[in-house]
């Protein structure tokens, strides 16, 4: 007779062959914060274990990147860089770029990479590409710290104009834009590749193709006009062209750019945790 | 009272046989397009029976189908069942590793499930570092690890090695240190597969003995899958038996054992001299084997306490000169153990080569009640020459031998004794 409220209102916890799609669990997500930061120190301890010039590596990986496009892009090309030492330029771009290429790329195999540990023990599925977009926050940082180094010296020991403007306080909301266009394009691909493997390979040369679609070598000005709308269409190119706006004072700045990428962003980033999060409870059944 | 801790209705999970390939791509639009009209899966209705000892005959099987059963809270339940039953897909579902197809679960607690041990471990960590990230990973908050992380050290027994990184671990350091972080989670509902078959003798007992206490003392609930039958017995006070996806029995975990043990067991009568499960090089070969009771040849319901025959005729090559002759039988258990044997070997027997069978008289049969099977082992010239194992099965069955209208009890030890009592 009293069966029913005997236990019936205290579950804690029903399972469902569907929920809502927009049953986000990110409650969730925050009660496992610790495993995130785990997740984060695990990446960037393990890294760099047994290997002698540890977090170095992550400094002489955008230098010689640097090196590389001055020599071939700036000097055997020619490309403008807008009257901006060659250097600087580039590495602006390629700063910012990385922080892009480095989170999608790993988002983006997220189940794959962690089949093993997904199939074994439950927890928001979420917090791992989370603790990618940070881990990737800490090498950004890095960077960042290498490219301010070189600006100020630039600054100080020679007379070309460099001109860091009022922008620079849009940065954290740029890294946001990036960090959000790589955690939603990057789930999108993983909730795909696992079950069709096909996506891996569209990832691997996606992120270069897409490099020369964003204004990371050349100057959004220095395009064409018939290939500007397509550069512009892009939503990396308001972040990165920003990016180096604020931080040169060269290229392009315009809000209607940078709202384009946030919508795009935006929208992104909620279909990518939607998908997600229907692949999440299933995909080891397919992977 | 007792509240429920888990309640499974109805659950079934279908699971696609063969590869992923261009069939799941058409299965996939196929079953969208039905989805956008607002009609039902069509692959839902084709699954067949999950045995996977058959041809499968549609590309979709039933893992799970319609499983129906609830846990008390403070309850251990054993879940046994041959391989591919069922029982990890269940765990899986339950542990919200995948979704179920159908049916749902309700959970009462926060569930802590241990399908792996040391799952996250990273080779390059130190033992400490890792207890934290397999902590996390398992749903420990920090504080909690931190707090405890003196007595799971101490529970893995690896206080020597915490900070060395787990790859220069021994396989069995690291089953242990993923135990003890996962025994010391403090889940209201602890779910653990076969996972202790790795550790030694010692750790192994550690680990049941701390489920024990787990359930028993702090009244949390645990679900236990494993194939050995003395853990599950040891730590399950009811259970659940699986068969290719089916439910087939619920109940106190002895007879769920039992129940399991003899649909897996050989219950048919054997033809011994066409059976081929047998080792050996052959020259003499049991041709029928059977115990006799009374006048009553081919018994398999033993009564306890009573004069018992076993009879085993051979077959001997002709052409081989029996210089020595030894016929062992071992009695088993259902779990595997010895509880008897006896020998041609060890008693003043000599062997006559023209006689056609042997027979083993035996006074007092004072097994308990129970299934048993035999092993027999015929040594002819100091070589193996027909060794069979798990055959003859017999049950010995309740009686009322003292006299006093009262059945000896089952699983009461291996053994019964012919007595007497006295006033003095």
């Amino acid at each position: 007779m009293n069966q029913q409220n005997k236990y019936s209102p205290t579950w804690t916890e029903i399972i469902q062959p569907k929920r809502s799609l927009f049953d986000l669990r990110l409650k969730d997500v925050w009660n496992y914060k610790d495993l995130l930061f785990m997740f984060v120190k695990r990446d960037f301890v393990a890294n760099y274990k047994q290997t002698i010039l540890g977090p170095l590596w992550f400094i002489i990986q955008p230098v010689l990147t640097t090196l590389m496009f001055t020599v071939v892009f700036g000097n055997f090309a020619k490309i403008s860089t807008d009257g901006q030492p060659k250097i600087l330029f580039y590495m602006a771009g390629v700063t910012i770029w990385n922080y892009f290429s480095d989170s999608f790329n790993r988002t983006s195999s997220v189940f794959t990479a962690n089949a093993s540990i997904f199939g074994k023990v439950y927890f928001p599925r979420l917090i791992v590409p989370l603790s990618i977009i940070v881990s990737g926050l800490i090498k950004f940082s890095i960077q960042f710290a290498l490219f301010i180094g070189t600006l100020t010296y630039f600054l100080f020991k020679s007379n070309i104009s460099v001109h860091p403007n009022i922008y620079v306080l849009l940065t954290p909301l740029l890294l946001l834009l990036m960090a959000g266009l790589a955690l939603g394009a990057g789930m999108i691909i993983s909730s795909m590749t696992t079950k069709y493997r096909d996506f891996t390979y569209l990832v691997t040369f996606g992120v270069t193709l897409l490099m020369y679609a964003t204004p990371v070598i050349y100057p959004i000005a220095f395009l064409p006009i018939k290939y500007k709308s397509i550069v512009m269409a892009n939503p990396l190119s308001g972040i990165v062209e920003t990016f180096r706006y604020a931080w040169l004072g060269s290229g392009t700045f315009s809000w209607q750019l940078l709202g384009y990428s946030s919508c795009f962003v935006i929208i992104l980033l909620i279909l990518g945790i939607v998908i997600f999060n229907k692949v999440e409870k299933n995909f080891m059944d397919t992977v | 009272m007792s509240t429920i801790a888990i309640k499974v209705e109805n659950v079934s999970k279908l699971y696609r046989l063969g590869q992923v390939g261009t069939g799941t791509l058409k299965n996939d639009i196929n079953r969208f397009w039905h989805k956008i009209r607002g009609k039902e899966d069509p692959y839902l209705k084709i699954g067949q029976i999950n045995d996977r000892t058959q041809k499968a005959e549609s590309e979709f099987a039933w893992a799970l189908k319609d499983i129906n059963f609830e846990v008390k809270q403070g309850e251990a339940l054993g879940i046994v069942g041959r391989n591919g039953a069922g029982k990890s897909t269940l765990l899986k579902i339950l542990s919200k590793i995948t979704s179920p197809t159908t049916g749902q679960i309700h959970i009462n607690g926060r569930i802590a499930s241990l399908l792996e041990v040391g799952t996250g471990f990273h080779p390059d960590l130190s033992g400490r570092e890792n207890i934290f990230m397999n902590g996390a990973i398992l749903g420990m908050k920090k504080w909690e690890i931190q707090q405890k992380l003196d007595e799971i050290v101490d529970f893995a027994g690896v206080a020597a090695y915490v900070d060395t990184p787990v790859k220069r671990y021994s396989s069995g350091m690291i089953v242990r240190l993923g135990f003890a972080v996962a025994a010391h989670l403090e889940p209201e509902i602890l779910i653990v597969d076969e996972v202790l078959a790795v550790g030694d003798a010692e750790f192994q007992k550690k680990c049941i003995g701390k489920m024990q206490d787990v359930s028993t003392n702090q009244g949390r609930t645990v679900l236990f899958v494993s194939h050995n039958m003395a853990a599950v017995k040891n730590l399950c006070t009811s259970g659940v038996v699986m068969m290719n996806g089916h439910l087939t029995y619920q109940g106190k975990i002895e007879e769920v054992i039992d129940r399991y043990l003899s649909t897996s067991r050989n219950t048919n009568q054997i033809e011994y001299a066409n059976y081929t499960e047998r080792k050996g090089n052959g020259s003499l070969k049991i041709t029928d084997a059977f115990f006799s009771q009374k006048a009553e040849k081919h018994v398999t319901q033993i009564v306890s306490l009573s004069k018992l025959d076993l009879t085993l005729e051979y077959d001997l090559s002709p052409e081989i000169k029996v210089k020595s002759f030894r016929i062992d039988v071992g009695i088993n258990d259902l779990y595997g153990v010895r509880v008897a044997w006896f020998s041609t070997w060890n008693v003043n027997f000599v062997f006559d080569s023209s006689s056609k069978s042997i027979l083993f008289e035996i006074d007092n049969f004072n097994l308990s009640p129970g299934e048993y099977t035999c092993n027999i082992f015929c040594l002819v010239n100091e070589e193996v020459s027909d060794w069979l194992e798990a055959v003859l099965p017999f049950s010995v069955i309740e009686t009322d031998y003292y006299n006093s209208g009262k059945i000896i009890p089952k699983n009461q030890g291996g053994l019964l004794f012919n007595y007497t009592i006295k006033n003095q």
